[in-house]
């Protein structure tokens, strides 16, 4: 029973893993970027949420009224004023000015927040829970935590297939030139993506603060469970970054209940085994 | 002169370091289906091209509808009434034929082209309209293309190549549709490597040759040899 | 009037004696300089060795990495695993590092050029992780919080502390002149040839026949083991060795990338220009703390943003000189 249980929390921690994810996912899809800053990224969503509750007095959850809207904000100027200038055929400028992201973005968490760590207080929400089965508990929050990302992955699937926006997304994803001549501004397209990126990240980042500590060092962690999510998932599938995301909680829980010391690390093992085996991933859907 | 919808001067265009056009000066009714013809890489894309501002290294004037449009980018260009039919159609393989025509209508204009006009027009893409466009045939695809460019209502729809890579008999029925098209007063340009196909569905032509313009006038105004002439450069 | 081919420039012929007298100046280091200076001297070294060498990589095989600190730490587990687990002389875990690299980089990077561009640069990082963590479950290297090398061993380098200070330096010296001259050689030669033809167009170079898949790993491999040959220098130097420290991507992948893009990637003395340029801002502005950071941050942004080239590109750009030339021109001979 020991091992069921395992594997539930696995599954409902992997719902958040996705959610790091999926903001990757659609970048990824949209314009070919990877932004090495997006887990700094969520841990600054989380500090944002931190601040508004302390200054406001406001439940978590409610925080994500004011946390989303000004994280697409920064979302829209950071792609439009500083990432569209790094677009095009050669693959360093994206990869090295989003990692000169990371440091700042790191390093000034530091100096306003300091290196203690932090967490966001959801109250009851996360003691309570019920029993799935004798031996099986499901806490409130993991459920709901899993369930906003189901229903997140579903809205932005609903977004990129059912609506004019996501319809832009893919043509512009398709070939940016002939996107133009329809009368698309490629800058305000991929300005957009960011947005809608970066309200992911603030969900992500708000629920990220919820669960446990966060402290401004540990965002590029959750880049790499985020991309591990991706490439065991498949790129340029969002329902199956739900399962890498899965496979990588459930991993890290196996991992973890065999050693603690071997958490992280069992997860890697996984993601480095499939990429050994099936490198495009479980249910791919486009090439790198 | 108000029926001069596109007015081009001493247009100059570069790819890099090497020239593509030299100096072109033309002028375009509306009204007019001018066809531009020349061997492969004398600058029939390119000029096309230039005047939807997707080459930046130009200098000269493009006049459309008496505005310069040649410092705009392409997104306000097509606002203002151009649309460009790609070479090689360049349909958006991740959007079914709808959405492709759907996307092509992104620029709301007025004017008499509607999606159940496309279908009208062309009544085999409303059988397949929810396929993804690239799963339909050369022929078909060219149809969806014409569409989406029809699809922002344009004062002035730029046709390059339509013939590339289809048969005979599908280029046969494509070109015998295209009084349909250009019948409401729409003005054409109209690129294509078959010369007489070209010279057939137009009323003007320019000929270039190298980056310049070789020969230009009323198609029946020259004989064949004067044509090939300015073609070869001879 | 006949024409003949140069594979010098001017500024290189005028650059090589200076080079050749600079070079005898820090050879004679410790008989002039103190212990602090010759402590500088060889970490700027070190990071010219590993800036080079990424500027290998990233600059002309296009292969961007975050994830050399993986063989950094392998260099310096290497000496632990010499000097506490098997008693060896310190200075075998040099040499030795170098082999170890080379050997696990071939598994490594068989899995990572599974990935292409920056999921590439991001599988990197993960490795490096994963030999992190590996290495802090392992409590016969000192588990999460390190080991010391041996205060004996140490001692064994040399016979006082004069001379240990100087073989120290030496090696670091030589590994810093050496990453250069292996780029420099490397890329005067034929493989040098490819991998321009292979930066300027893959499509175009593969159909020459130019295996560019053997020629990536070839180079990504031979990296590898020189990074971790600096690695095990690092250990000899600061004497403790952690996997948190051996493995960190600040100390040795986000420094040194700011060297390279501030220094000009892509060129051969760019990673010159950017060490010292680096060790100039540190001097000044480390008391910043994390705002230093920030600052080294936005630099090398906006250096990508405005001059992506670097100061070095910038420079060879606007008045046409090359230090380190490689290329073949066609000068002719008056009569």
């Amino acid at each position: 029973m020991i091992w069921i249980n395992i594997i539930v929390q696995g599954i409902l921690v992997g719902g958040l893993y996705a959610l790091f994810a999926a903001g990757l996912s659609l970048i990824f899809g949209v314009m070919r970027l990877v932004n090495i800053a997006h887990g700094d990224l969520i841990v600054a969503a989380a500090y944002l949420g931190w601040f508004i509750c302390r200054v406001a007095g406001l439940h978590p959850l409610m925080s994500l009224f004011i946390v989303v809207p000004l994280a697409m904000l920064v979302g829209y100027a950071l792609q439009r004023f500083i990432l569209n200038r790094t677009l095009g055929k050669d693959i360093l400028p994206p990869l090295l000015v989003t990692f000169g992201l990371s440091v700042i973005i790191q390093n000034g968490l530091l100096e306003l927040f300091t290196v203690d760590s932090r967490k966001l207080n959801a109250g009851a929400l996360e003691t309570g829970s019920f029993p799935l089965l004798p031996g099986v508990d499901i806490g409130y929050l993991p459920l709901l935590q899993f369930f906003v990302a189901i229903a997140v992955i579903a809205g932005l699937q609903y977004l990129f297939f059912k609506t004019s926006l996501g319809r832009a997304f893919r043509a512009t994803s398709d070939d940016p030139e002939t996107a133009q001549l329809m009368g698309l501004d490629n800058r305000k397209v991929y300005a957009w993506a960011m947005a809608l990126c970066l309200g992911v990240v603030a969900i992500a980042g708000v629920f990220l603060g919820i669960r446990a500590n966060f402290d401004p060092a540990i965002g590029p962690s959750r880049l790499i469970f985020g991309f591990e999510a991706v490439i065991i998932g498949g790129l340029g599938n969002l329902w199956g970054t739900l399962i890498g995301g899965v496979i990588l909680g459930v991993s890290q829980a196996i991992g973890a209940q065999i050693n603690p010391a071997w958490q992280v690390l069992a997860g890697h093992i996984v993601f480095l085994l499939v990429l050994a085996v099936r490198p495009t991933g479980l249910f791919p859907r486009m090439t790198g | 002169m108000s029926d001069i919808l596109l007015g081009v001067e001493n247009l100059e265009s570069w790819y890099g370091d090497a020239k593509a056009l030299h100096g072109l000066s033309f002028n375009l009714k509306r009204g007019e289906v001018l066809a531009l013809i020349g061997a492969n890489g004398a600058g029939k894309s390119t000029l096309l091209k230039c005047i939807c501002g997707l080459l930046p290294k130009k200098s000269g004037a493009i006049n459309f509808k008496g505005e310069n449009i040649s410092a705009l980018v392409t997104s306000d260009i097509v606002a203002k009434g151009v649309a460009l039919v790609p070479e090689g159609r360049r349909l958006f393989p991740s959007l079914s034929v709808e959405e492709n025509l759907i996307l092509g209508g992104n620029v709301k204009r007025k004017g008499p082209w509607s999606i159940n006009a496309i279908y009208d027009l062309f009544p085999i893409l409303n059988e397949k309209r929810n396929q993804p466009a690239t799963s339909l045939s050369g022929g078909q695809q060219q149809m969806v293309a014409i569409g989406r460019g029809l699809m922002s209502n344009p004062d002035l729809i730029l046709l390059d190549e339509l013939s590339l890579g289809l048969a005979p008999i599908v280029i046969k029925d494509i070109y015998s549709l295209l009084p349909k098209i250009t019948g409401n007063g729409l003005t054409a340009i109209l690129v294509e490597q078959d010369v007489t196909r070209a010279l057939h569905s137009a009323n003007q032509f320019l000929c270039l040759q190298e980056g310049h313009i070789s020969l230009e006038g009323k198609p029946k105004a020259f004989t064949k040899d004067q044509i090939s002439a300015a073609y070869f450069g001879m | 009037m006949s024409a003949f081919v140069s594979r010098s420039t001017k500024a290189s012929r005028v650059a090589m004696p200076l080079a050749l007298i600079l070079a005898a100046v820090l050879v004679a280091a410790p008989f002039w300089g103190e212990t602090s200076t010759l402590r500088l001297l060889g970490e700027m070294m070190i990071y010219l060795a590993l800036a080079s060498l990424w500027n290998l990589l990233a600059g002309y095989t296009g292969l961007v990495s975050i994830g050399q600190q993986a063989y950094v730490g392998i260099g310096m587990f290497t000496v632990v695993v010499c000097t506490v687990l098997m008693g060896l002389h310190p200075l075998i875990a040099f040499p030795l590092a170098g082999l170890s690299a080379v050997i696990i980089a071939f598994p490594v990077g068989k899995l990572v050029f599974r990935l292409q561009g920056a999921y590439f640069a991001i599988g990197t990082w993960v490795m490096s992780e994963v030999f992190r963590l590996m290495t802090s479950t392992i409590g016969a290297l000192g588990g999460g919080s390190g080991i010391s090398i041996p205060t004996p061993m140490i001692k064994a380098i040399a016979v006082d502390k004069f001379w240990r200070e100087a073989t120290i330096y030496w090696l670091a010296l030589a590994l810093g002149v050496g990453a250069l001259a292996l780029v420099y050689g490397l890329l005067r030669s034929r493989i040098g040839l490819a991998l321009t033809a292979i930066r300027d167009s893959e499509i175009a170079s593969s159909s020459l026949g130019v295996s560019i898949k053997k020629i990536k790993f070839g180079v990504y491999v031979v990296v590898a083991g020189m990074t971790a040959m600096i690695g095990s220098l690092v250990a000899l130097q600061k004497i403790r060795v952690s996997p948190d420290a051996a493995f960190s991507v600040n100390d040795w992948t986000a420094i040194v990338i700011f060297i390279v893009v501030i220094g000009g990637i892509g060129t051969i003395e760019g990673p010159i220009v950017g060490t010292i340029v680096y060790f100039l801002l540190r001097e000044f502005l480390a008391d910043l703390g994390s705002i230093y950071l920030m600052i080294l941050g936005a630099v090398a942004i906006s250096i990508m943003l405005l001059a992506p080239k670097g100061i070095w590109g910038y420079v060879a750009q606007r008045w046409n000189i090359s230090l380190f030339p490689t290329g073949y021109v066609v000068k002719e001979r008056s009569e």
